[in-house]
C-alpha cells in the first residue's frame, strides 16, 4: 500500500483530556500502520491498531535495541541520527540474552506475591497522605500532595533511596521528561542522578540495608555502572508513571461521575476499575519505540530491516476492532486485555506494584472524601502536554465532607 | 484440557498468577511461573485460556483432549 501519505510524529494538543490527539486519532482511524518521518529524516512506521501492537511486541524480530533507534522527538536528536548503544545495566534497551540476565536479577523482588505483602504499608502510606490533607483543609494538589509522593514513597523504600533526597531526583526527572529539555539539558539531568545514585550504591555497599538495592549489591552479580543504572530504570520508572496513573485517574473519575459512584456503590470493583483507568487514560505521549532486525511483512506492509516503528499504545487501548464503546470509561469492563503495560519480554517489571498503588490510592481517596470535586473547571486543569509522559500538571480539588 | 509452560522464555510478568492464581504461581527467587495443575477441573478452563491469551511471552500452551 504505497498510495498512504506519510506525516511527520505529531505530539499535538489534545483536545479531549483523555483521548489521543486527534491527529493520532486520525491516523488510527484510517489505517492500522501508517509510515512515518522521524525528525532526521528516517522512514519508520506509526502502528495504531491493537493486533499489530501487540504482534510487534511479541515478535523477536523487532529490536528494544538503543542503537537501532532514530530519535522521535526532534530536540533529543544526535547528529549521525541513531543514538548510542545503551550503556550496560539499561536493560529496558536491550535485547535477550542480555535483556534476560539483567530482568532476572530482579523479577523475584516483583512477584505477585511479593507485592502482595506491601500492600499494609502502602496503605499507610496513603492514609497519611489523607490525614495530612485532610487537615490542611480544602483545596488541595492532589498531585502534589497525593500523586506523587505515594509511589515515591514506595519506590524509596522499596529501593533504599532516602525520601528526602526527592528534590535532586524529581527535578533530574522533570528536565528528562520535558519534551523541549535540550540534549545538553537531558545529559546534565541524567548526570545529576546518577551521580547521586552513584554514591548511594557506594554507601549501601559500605553499610547494607534491608532493601532491593543493598540485595542486589550483594548478588555479587554487577558492576558499580550497572548497579547505579538499575536502580536508575527503577526509580524513574517506579514514581512518575504510576503517578501520572494516580493523577489522570482521579481526574478521569471526578469527570464521569456515574463511573465514580458506581466504584463507591461497589469498591470490590477497583481491580477492573483501574485495567480500565490503564486501557483509557494513557500516560504515553509517543509510544512504545522498536526497530526491524530483518525485513519483515506485516498486514500487507514491508518493514525494512532497520525501519523503526512507533507503537502508539494509547491508539491500541481504544481500538474499536478490540474494545467496545472504546472511547467510553467503563470499569465493569470485562476481559480488558489493555496494553498499557506493553507486552513481550519487556513488559512492564513494576506493573504490580503499580496495580496494587492505584488500587489502594484511588479507592482510599474516594472514600476519606465522599463528595470530592474539582476546585476548578474541568478545562482549566493544566495537562503535560510538554512532557514525555502525560498526565496533569496540577489536579485542585475541594470537599466539604471527611471520613475517617 | 492439559496445560504446560515454558519457564525457558517465562519473563515473570505475573499475569497468570493475576488472572488464574489458582493455577500459576511464581518461582520466590526470579518470578518465573510454577504450574499448580496441569490437568485442571472444568470450572478453571476458562481461566486458563485467559492466562494464555493475557501471557505476554506467550510461554503457556493448553490443548483440549
Ligand atoms: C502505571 C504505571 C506504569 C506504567 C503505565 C508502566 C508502563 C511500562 C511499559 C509500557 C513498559 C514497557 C516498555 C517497552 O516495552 O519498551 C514498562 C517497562 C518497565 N517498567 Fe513500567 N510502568 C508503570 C509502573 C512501573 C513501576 C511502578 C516500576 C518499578 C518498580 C516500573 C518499572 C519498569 C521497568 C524496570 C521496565 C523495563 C522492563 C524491561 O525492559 O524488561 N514500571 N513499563
Amino acid at each position: 500500500m504505497t498510495e498512504t501519505l506519510s506525516s511527520a510524529i505529531t505530539l499535538s494538543p489534545r483536545t479531549c483530556p483523555f483521548d489521543p490527539p486527534p491527529e493520532l486519532i486520525e491516523q488510527a482511524e484510517a489505517r492500522a500502520i501508517t509510515p512515518v518521518r522521524f525528525p532526521d529524516g528516517h522512514m519508520g512506521w506509526l502502528i495504531t491498531g491493537y493486533h499489530l501492537v501487540r504482534a510487534v511486541l511479541a515478535d523477536p524480530r523487532f529490536s528494544a535495541r538503543q542503537e537501532l533507534r532514530h530519535a522521535p522527538i526532534e530536540h533529543r536528536m544526535v547528529e549521525k541520527g541513531l543514538l548510542p548503544p545503551a550503556e550496560p545495566g539499561m536493560f529496558l534497551r536491550m535485547d535477550p540474552p542480555e535483556h534476560t540476565r539483567y530482568r532476572r536479577l530482579l523479577t523475584g523482588q516483583f512477584t505477585v506475591r511479593h507485592m502482595n505483602r506491601l500492600i499494609p504499608r502502602i496503605e499507610r502510606i496513603a492514609a497519611d497522605r489523607l490525614d495530612a490533607i485532610a487537615e490542611q483543609g480544602p483545596p488541595a494538589d492532589l498531585v502534589h500532595e497525593f500523586a506523587l509522593p505515594i509511589p515515591s514513597l514506595v519506590i524509596c523504600e522499596l529501593l533504599g533511596v532516602p525520601y528526602s533526597d526527592r528534590e535532586v531526583f524529581q527535578r533530574h526527572t522533570a528536565t528528562l521528561l520535558r519534551l523541549e529539555s535540550s540534549l545538553d539539558e537531558v545529559n546534565a539531568a541524567m548526570a545529576g542522578i546518577t551521580g547521586y545514585l552513584d554514591e548511594l550504591v557506594r554507601s549501601k555497599a559500605a553499610s547494607p540495608g534491608d532493601d532491593l538495592l543493598s540485595g542486589l549489591i550483594e548478588t555479587g552479580e554487577l558492576d558499580q555502572g550497572e548497579l547505579v543504572r538499575i536502580a536508575f530504570l527503577l526509580l524513574v520508572a517506579g514514581h512518575e508513571t504510576t503517578a501520572n496513573m494516580l493523577a489522570l485517574g482521579s481526574f478521569a473519575l471526578l469527570t464521569n461521575p456515574a463511573q465514580l459512584a458506581a466504584l463507591r456503590e461497589n469498591p470490590s470493583q477497583i481491580e477492573g476499575a483501574v485495567e480500565e483507568m490503564l486501557r483509557y487514560a494513557s500516560i504515553f505521549q509517543i509510544g512504545i519505540q522498536r526497530a526491524a532486525l530483518e525485513d519483515v511483512d506485516i498486514d500487507g506492509h514491508h518493514i525494512a530491516k532497520g525501519e523503526n516503528v512507533i507503537l502508539a499504545v494509547q491508539a491500541a487501548n481504544r481500538d474499536p476492532e478490540r474494545f467496545e464503546h472504546a472511547d467510553t470509561l467503563d470499569i465493569t469492563r470485562p476481559n480488558n486485555g489493555h496494553l498499557a503495560f506493553g507486552h513481550g519480554v519487556h513488559q512492564c517489571l513494576g506493573q504490580q506494584l503499580a496495580r496494587i498503588e492505584m488500587r489502594i490510592g484511588y479507592r482510599a481517596l474516594f472514600e476519606r472524601f465522599p463528595d470530592l470535586r474539582l476546585a476548578i473547571p474541568a478545562d482549566e486543569v493544566p495537562m503535560r502536554s510538554d512532557m514525555a509522559i502525560y498526565g496533569v500538571h496540577k489536579l485542585p480539588v475541594t470537599w466539604k465532607e471527611v471520613k475517617q | 484440557m492439559k496445560v504446560s509452560v515454558d519457564r525457558e522464555r517465562c519473563c515473570s510478568s505475573g499475569m497468570c498468577v493475576l488472572t488464574a492464581p489458582a493455577l500459576f504461581d511464581q518461582d520466590e527467587e526470579d518470578g518465573r511461573v510454577i504450574l499448580l495443575e496441569a490437568e485442571p477441573p472444568e470450572e478453571l478452563h476458562s481461566a486458563a485460556r485467559k492466562a494464555v491469551s493475557f501471557c505476554p511471552c506467550q510461554v503457556i500452551t493448553v490443548t483440549d483432549d
